[in-house]
Parts: structure tokens; sequence; C-alpha cells
């Protein structure tokens, strides 16, 4: 009997080695005439073990991580395939025990995440297996009106930051009409930090197939894009895989599951333009044209793309309609505090000991977040700064670090939850840099439409090096807080007007790094 | 792909490339993918073809080249790196690892080593934020990525050149 070995094709994973230890694996097997099937599955997120061989045995899926090419001889003479392995594999200090009881994973609620790393992401088979297109199922015995009710009722709000409920503007795009409406998928996810929406499309393609028809049939638009970052390569090439498939099982198409409704769907390449990620400039991207960001109103969910009504949502709203159809509002609304509901995809990176995907309800404190599961920095300094929503997102001290994560209580301090981005930084951090940064990136991303981001980052950047130089430096500090109050004032969309956030919170929080010199490099 | 750039184009294979997608809704990006895809760079030569085949002016063809980062208008080296310079990758020590990459590599961002081997490009993310610094080379990511590392890879890329040439 073959023994299945699960061998992850993930970004992370394959950054780390994952193709060459699946070969070693392969070769290894073959050598020593065992019969093995090699499973290339998503990854489970636990990017510090990656790549984690999981091989499945009676006792379930056993975890080996991170494991390296030169790794694996060893594993096999250890015991890695055969019966009793948990005793012989665990002489291995890559053994990590069985996959379900690692605490970082068993401590996260999973609703939205619950299939990755464990299916082979491709599979219908398995998607099927694992609760996938029930919510679609539901869907299609629904009214359009009713779906809309489902999604309100569990209050799901926009995840790719702006937090905006997801059900109301479904109502607005049912409520217009047209003869041709669409859905348009944000997945340009240029946050530094954030990698929730590539786990979607790379370990679970179906996820976001499913929510997108699923809102399609909530209000009658029979066409879907999804806008990838063309940094997303592998994506890309799993999730057209995976609509290839979909169309051929009958999942999407003219006759959604023989129902007589219609729902196309495509994948659009971004150019590396992170603007793009505002979605009036990603309507003008996907339009053929410069993504510069338009006046609102006209709201998308009225005159969107081409002009007509157009819910555009973030992937991982979107990937959350399938529990709340399949088990009902309730279940995903009883998660979570205050106003947010349900759960939250957090993304812990940078200076972090274990990095990954950590899926929780709403509550959690940050702290909890950065120690309990992150485990603290890798390089073992103490933590100094951590920056929560992206480049666009506020640097949190240490007197922060017990805010629950809210949409409500980050917005009280002035920072963002965004899209679950959560970037660490330790002791050696020069907090001064990190505020030239914001400013800087502003300058190569801002689509140029408004004068206070346009010129306001440029001046930004300049004003911050003579702080930096010891030049005029308390007019200088003076002249930057005016500067990014009118940016935060006077800018059209976000990125003018949270550039600042981080600028501001190092002013605030870390003068010191701003009072001394530059260190010449 | 990026790393087999072929500058061997005719106007004849770029309008058979136009018109395999002109007819779609928002056609633009999705040609000058194709065409850069294919030759490593969109050719100036193009944009008069694709703004007669979407009746569009070439100022406005041109408008959206030069808005996104990702389209060139010259061939680029044999391989491009593009280096991660955003912030999870800072807090991991990629700005000493960008001093490294353009002191061996003895060019700064946007530009193409003297022997045509290497384009080094800034890029802002990879979506390996937990296990950065990231850098990648046509399709592939790398992690973890540290000066010798660095130096390992692009020593791999040129010995592949030696065994082509």
């Amino acid at each position: 009997m073959s023994v299945k070995v699960y061998v992850p094709r993930e970004t992370t994973a394959l950054a780390l080695g994952a193709d060459e230890v699946a070969a070693r694996i392969k070769a290894e097997a073959a050598a020593r005439d065992i019969d093995i099937e090699l499973v290339r599955n998503g990854s489970r997120g636990l990017f510090w073990l990656e790549p984690l061989v999981e091989v499945e045995t009676s006792a379930g899926r056993i975890a080996y991580g991170p494991v390296e090419p030169g790794d694996v001889g060893g594993l096999f003479d250890a015991g890695l395939l055969e019966a009793g392995l948990q005793t012989h594999g665990a002489q291995s200090p890559l053994y990590q025990g069985p996959v379900e009881a690692i605490p970082y994973l068993q401590a996260q609620q999973r609703l939205t995440f619950s299939r990755i790393g464990v299916t082979d992401p491709l599979s219908l088979d398995d998607y099927r297996a694992h609760d996938g297109f029930r919510g679609l199922d539901q869907a299609l015995a629904l009214s359009p009106q009713a779906i809309v009710d489902e999604v309100k009722a569990s209050g799901l709000r926009g995840r790719g930051g702006a937090a905006f409920p997801t059900g109301i503007k479904w109502q607005t795009v049912l409520d217009a009409p047209a003869e041709q409406k669409y859905i348009v998928c944000n997945a340009d996810e240029g946050d530094s930090g954030t990698f929730a929406d590539r786990l979607v499309m790379e370990c679970d393609p179906y996820l976001l197939i499913e929510g997108m028809a699923i809102a399609g049939l909530a209000v009658g638009a029979t066409q879907g894009y999804v806008y990838l970052r063309s940094e997303y390569p592998l994506a890309h090439e799993i999730f057209n895989e995976a609509i290839s498939r979909a169309e051929a099982a009958g999942y999407l198409g003219a006759d959604i599951r023989g129902s007589g409704r219609r729902f196309d769907l495509e994948v659009r390449l971004g150019a590396g333009a992170d603007i793009c990620g505002e979605e009036t400039s990603l309507l003008e991207s996907l339009e053929g044209k410069r993504g510069m960001v338009r006046f609102k109103p006209p709201l998308p969910a009225i005159e969107g793309l081409f002009g007509r009504p157009t819910v555009v949502n973030n992937v991982l709203s979107l990937a959350a309609v399938p529990y709340i159809l399949a088990h009902g509002a309730k279940a995903y609304a009883d998660c979570g505090m205050g106003r947010s509901r349900g759960t939250l995809a957090l993304q812990l990176a940078g200076n972090v000991k274990r990095g990954g995907l950590v899926e929780l309800a709403f509550g959690t404190t940050l702290r909890e977040l950065m120690e309990g599961f992150g485990e603290g920095t890798e390089s073992g300094r103490p933590l100094r700064a951590v920056q929560v929503g992206g480049p666009l997102g506020a640097y949190l001290p240490e007197s922060q670090w017990n805010l629950p994560l809210d949409y409500e209580a980050f917005a009280e301090v002035g920072a963002v939850l965004g899209h679950g981005g959560v970037v660490m930084f330790d002791d050696t951090v020069d907090m001064a840099e990190q505020a030239r940064f914001a400013m800087e990136f502003c300058t190569v991303e801002s689509c140029g439409k408004c004068t206070p981001c346009r010129i306001g980052a440029v001046r930004g950047v300049e004003v911050i090096d003579r702080i930096r130089q010891g030049d005029n430096r308390e007019a200088n500090l003076a002249l930057l807080g005016d500067l990014c109050e009118t940016m935060v004032d006077g800018s059209l969309c976000a990125m003018g007007g949270m550039t600042p956030f981080p600028v501001q919170s190092v002013m605030k929080h870390f003068p010191d790094d701003l009072q001394r010199d530059a260190q010449p490099r | 792909m990026l790393n087999s750039a072929n500058l061997n184009w005719t106007p004849q294979q770029v309008q058979d490339e136009i018109d395999a997608l002109k007819h779609n809704p928002g056609a633009l990006l999705p040609i000058l993918h194709a065409i850069q895809d294919r030759w490593g760079y969109v050719p100036r030569e193009a944009v008069p073809l694709i703004a007669e085949s979407l009746q569009l002016t070439r100022a406005e063809v041109h408008g959206v080249i030069s808005f996104y980062h990702h389209f060139r208008t010259t061939p680029p080296g044999r391989h491009v790196v593009q280096l991660c310079r955003a912030e999870a990758c800072q807090a991991r020590g990629s700005r000493a690892l960008e001093t490294h990459v353009r002191d061996a590599l003895g060019i700064d961002y946007h530009q193409t080593t003297a022997d045509r081997e290497i384009t080094l490009e800034p890029v802002y993310c990879l979506g390996n934020c937990a296990c950065g610094p990231s850098l990648r080379v046509g399709e592939r990511i790398h992690g973890r990525v540290t000066p010798d590392k660095f130096d390992r890879l692009v020593d791999e890329l040129t010995v592949q050149v030696l065994e082509v040439g």
C-alpha cells in the first residue's frame, strides 16, 4: 500500500526549497523501492516550519519541518514512512507530531482558512470532501435578497481595510437596475506583511471561486474579474487552472450546477502599481487605463467597472462568504467583539520567530498575537515597534500592544487593522528611517492626481532628510507635522490620506529617533 | 518569460499578440503583458500598432505603459532580479542586503550589468513576508536571502549562461 506524503506547493514553501525537498523524497522512495503517493498540498501557514512535510498514518498526519533537501535521507532512515513512526520519527529533531495538534494551529479559529494545507488545492474532490460548495448550493436555493440578508446578518465587513459592511454594498448593487453588473475581486495585495489573499488563491482557490459565484447570484452579476498583482506568479498559475477545472465541472459558466444561472470569471494581472489596490484605481486599471483614482460619488456600486454597478470586494471578504452561507450568518457573527464580527486573518511577519497566518475571532490583543503565537522576534532582541495594516498603518509602541484587535479600538488611537498585516521590528530599527520610507513609498506609488499626495510625499522625504541631518531640526519637525495634516485632510484617497499615519506615529511615539543624526551609510 | 528575453520581434508578431486579445473589454493591460512576456519588454514601435488597434491615441498607450512599474520599454538583461524593499523585509535585514546587492553587481535599480546578465529592479512586496529578505528571479521567489546566498545565486545564474553559451 502506498503511503501519502504531502509537500506544499506554495510561494513561501517553494522559496525555502519545497520543490527540491519533493524531488528528494521521490528519489529516496524510488531508491528504497517504497511506494509513495506525493501530494502537493497548500501551506498550513506555519511559515517557520516550511517546508513542512506531512505523512499520512493511522494516527493522522504527522508533520516534519523545516525540512531541507539534505534532511530527506535521514528522515527515511529514521522511519519516516514506516508503521509506528510516531516513535521512530520522534527521534528526528524535525518531528513536529500530529499536525493538527501543533499549538499554533490548534489555538486558531479557522473558518475561512479551514482547508489550507489540508487539501490538494486543485482537487475538486478534496474541496467537496471538506465542505466545499455547500455555500453555493445554499445560495442556489435562495433568492438574491435572501443571500444579501444572510451576508448582512453575518456582520461581515470589508477585509481589505476599509471595513465597510459587505452586505450593504451588495444591497446597493442588487438594487441598482442594469443589464450588466460585475463582481470585482481585489487581489492586489500590496501591503507589506500580508499574504492571506495569496494563501487563498494558492492553497484553496475554489473557495474564492465559490464566494464570487455566490456574490454574482446575490446581486445579479454574470461576470467576475479577479484583479491580481503581477508579483504573485504562482497564485496566477494555480488560480487560472482552478477556473478551468471549475468551468469544466459546471461550477462556473453559463449554467451553474444546472440552475440555468450564469457566472463567468477571469483573472486580470496588475502591473506593479500599488495604488491599484485602491478600488477606483483598480477599476480604471481593469478598463485598460492608468490607475488614476476616481472621485466618489458615484460609488462603484452604482457606476463601477465600465460604468456599471459593481461589487468590489477584497479576496478575504469574498472568501468568508461560503462559510456564512453554509453554516448560517449566526455561526459567523457569534465570533468577534463589538461591531467587528467573525474572524480576522492576521499575518505575522517581519522580525518574528514564528511567522505565519493566524486566523482568530476579533478581540485578541496584539501582544498575545506577537508573543503567544509569534514568540517574539527572530533575532532574539527586544521587540520595539510593530506596524499593523501595511505601509499606511501606524507604528505601535509597547504601550499600545494591549489593544484588542478590533476595528474601532484601533481607530480610537489613530491606528488601522487594514488587511491584518503585523510587521514586527526589533530594537535595532531606526524609526526615523521608517518614517522616511513611508514618504518615499508614496513618492513611488502616488497616482499623481492630487497635489497633497504627489508633491507632499516628495517634500516629506526632503524634510525628514533635513531633520535627520540636524538641519534646523525643531522648525522642520513643525513643518513635517503641518505637512502630514495637509496630506491627511487634502488627499483624495487613502494613499495620500494615510501615508502620514506611520510618520505621525513615529513623531509621537519614537521622537528620540528623529533627534539623532542619521548614521552615514 | 522574463529569463529568456527574445529581442527578435517583427511587427506582424506584435500585431498577432494584439489581435488575439483586442476584442476583450479593457484589453490594453493584457496586450502589454502578452508583449512583455514574449519579448521581455514593450518595444517603442509597438505603441502605434496598439494605439491603432484599440482606437486610442499613442499618448494614451504611452501613458499607460509609463504608469505601471512592471512595463519596460528597453530590453532587460538575461535575468531580472527583483529585490523586495518593503517594510517586512526591512525588519529582516533587507537594507543591508540591498547595499550588498548594489555593490556586488555594481549597478543601481533599473540598471543592467555591463555584460547584460542581470537587470536589478525594486519590488514592493512579494508576499513572502515572514521569511524575508525576499527576491524574485523570473518566476522563482527566494526567501531568507543573505549576502552569501545572493552571491551563490548570482554564480548559479552565471554558470547557466556558460552552459548555454
